[in-house]
């Protein structure tokens, strides 16, 4: 499988479980993502979205079942987890920045100490990053500094400077202001339409409805429905999902 | 502005259903790492003069009691303070900062491989900062004591290993070890979601330590390091039971060299805690302020 090709799946998860102890948090989970698809998983809190999503760059290892990122299998052993990162990026709720280095150099940091790359090639390409982000101005000041959303966008840029192949969003606007939750939005929809392949786990179903091109609802660790973003919304079929829907929208 | 009556507590209660009230809202019993710097840096300037005075008081009453009076035994001290604080206190420091130096150096080795992921570096760790925190510093001191020779053999060339080299070693080893667990606990009181985002970026665990970890630990470090500093220069003189001829023990011979009157005992080993107070309350006072300053803002 290490033969991949771009018209496989970019991200390829087959009857995945797995289980904190005695708690079953996955109970065979199967779908794919194509490259430069934008995929929302939805659902009720505690059903395994997260969880999910953080099996991709092996931040949780999974019990059995088979994850594979451009074909490179994350269950195995032998699995270098660096090279895997390298291409996958994360975005988390509570942003993680470095609160000791400056909104500059926490873009910085992992291109120059992992990648090894030249300073002043880092240094260009971080500014042209916060500018994509809408954060001009903002180099030098430190994450204590910034508010959540500039924080949260911050966090996008640091991720995107490792030039991933996927991004991965953990309900990166849940710990937001309200009013700030649109500037980041605004962000993961330009990445999207650029042709980033994004998986975002998400509460905000406007903006599901909106960019993604297909949206999966897990509840109890399986999915129970999927379908691009029309269909789900407005013809949902499962029970579980239509009452989901109808208290959440 | 008044602060809001708290019914039950500031006010009268609003209902006679029972009400748990807050336990401890001062934090007041909690277990505190700063104790020892905390008491100190909470004494005024005026404790000092009162324990000053006291000393100075204490001949007066006794005055005439016997043939050799209290103002004998100040003047004895006058003249020894030279010997006594060159020779003796400034020994006490000499060893504090050796003792200090080698047991940060070990201590901070030990706490990371305290939080190593391998059992075969982090189990011997534990045991090792665990044994050396709980033992008597005075047992420690005796062992270092007896167990290493006076010298050291090495072919033609004798090295002398002198009393006041093993004493730095027996309290460098509680330092270690109590250094350790400040590590330990600076590492561990670092958000957990910095290693997942240092993680996801590909960093392997040891740039995740070296370059994002430990820069945020350090700040943190320092108060507890401070504290450790002043308990073990209070504890040098510990070392005049195993003969070093430090601040107590020149103080004794200073003493015996007077005859032994019992009057001189208060001024002199009195000028020796005014002296080790000096010492260690603008620390406190430091560390204090520090803690304050790098207070962890979540």
């Amino acid at each position: 499988m290490a033969d991949w090709t771009p018209d496989q799946p970019i991200v390829s998860v087959k009857e995945v479980y797995k289980s904190f102890g005695e708690l079953e948090v996955l109970k065979g989970v199967s779908f794919d993502v194509m490259k430069g698809e934008v995929i929302c998983i939805i659902g009720p809190s505690g059903s395994g979205k997260s969880t999910l999503i953080r099996c991709i760059n092996a931040l949780n290892d999974i019990q059995s079942g088979s994850i594979t990122v451009e074909g490179q299998e994350v269950h195995a052993p032998n699995l270098d987890k660096l090279e895997l990162r390298k291409k996958v990026g994360m975005v988390f709720q509570q942003y993680n920045l470095f609160p000791h280095k400056t909104a500059l150099e926490n873009i910085m940091m992992a291109p120059i100490k992992v990648l090894k790359e030249p300073k002043e090639q880092v240094a260009e390409r971080a500014r042209a990053l916060l500018a994509k982000v809408r954060l001009e101005g903002k180099e030098d000041s430190y994450p204590g500094e910034l508010s959540g959303g500039q924080q949260q966008r911050v966090a996008i840029a640091r991720s995107l400077a490792m030039r991933p192949d996927v991004m991965l969003f953990d309900e990166v606007t849940a710990a937001l202001d309200p009013e700030t939750v649109k500037e980041v939005l605004v962000t993961i929809k330009d990445l999207a339409q650029e042709g980033m392949t994004c998986m975002l786990v998400t509460h905000e179903m406007g903006f599901a409805r909106e960019v993604a091109d297909h949206i999966y609802f897990t509840d109890r660790g399986v999915i129970v429905e999927h379908g691009p973003p029309a269909t789900f919304f407005d013809q949902a079929q499962d029970p579980r999902t239509r009452e989901f829907l109808s208290q959440i929208l | 502005m008044s602060r809001r009556a708290i019914p039950g507590l500031g006010a009268a209660a609003t209902t006679d259903l029972p009400v748990l009230k807050p336990f401890d809202p001062s934090g007041r019993t909690a277990h505190d790492p700063l104790l020892i710097s905390r008491f100190l840096a909470r004494l005024k300037w005026w404790h000092f003069a009162v324990f000053a005075l006291v000393l100075l008081l204490w001949p007066m009453v006794a005055y005439a009691q016997s043939r050799y009076s209290y103002g004998d035994a100040f003047e004895a001290l006058v003249r020894w303070i030279p010997f006594v604080v060159v020779d003796g206190f400034f020994f006490n420091i000499q060893i504090s900062f050796f003792s200090m130096a080698i047991g940060t150096v070990a201590g901070v080795f030990l706490g990371l491989m305290q939080i190593s992921p391998l059992t075969a570096i982090r189990l011997p760790a534990i045991v090792i900062t665990q044994l050396f925190r709980n033992s008597p510093w005075l047992v420690l001191l005796f062992i270092v004591l007896l167990a290493f020779p006076f010298e050291i053999v090495i072919g033609d060339v004798i090295l002398p290993f002198p009393a006041w080299v093993k004493a730095v070693i027996g309290l460098s080893l509680p330092i270690m070890a109590n250094i350790s667990e400040v590590v330990r606990g600076a590492v561990q009181s670092v958000p957990s979601g910095q290693w997942e985002a240092a993680e996801s970026l590909a960093f392997s665990r040891r740039q995740t330590l070296f370059e994002i970890i430990l820069p945020q630990c350090f700040k943190r470090m320092i108060p507890p390091w401070m504290n450790w500093y002043a308990i073990l220069t209070m504890a040098t003189p510990l070392c005049s039971i195993l003969g070093v001829e430090e601040m107590i023990n020149l103080s004794r011979q200073a003493i015996e060299a007077e005859d032994n009157h019992p009057e001189l005992l208060v001024p002199f080993y009195g000028f020796a805690l005014l002296l080790f107070f000096a010492y260690c309350y603008p620390i406190a006072r430091w560390t204090i302020s520090l803690e304050r300053k790098y207070a962890v803002k979540l």
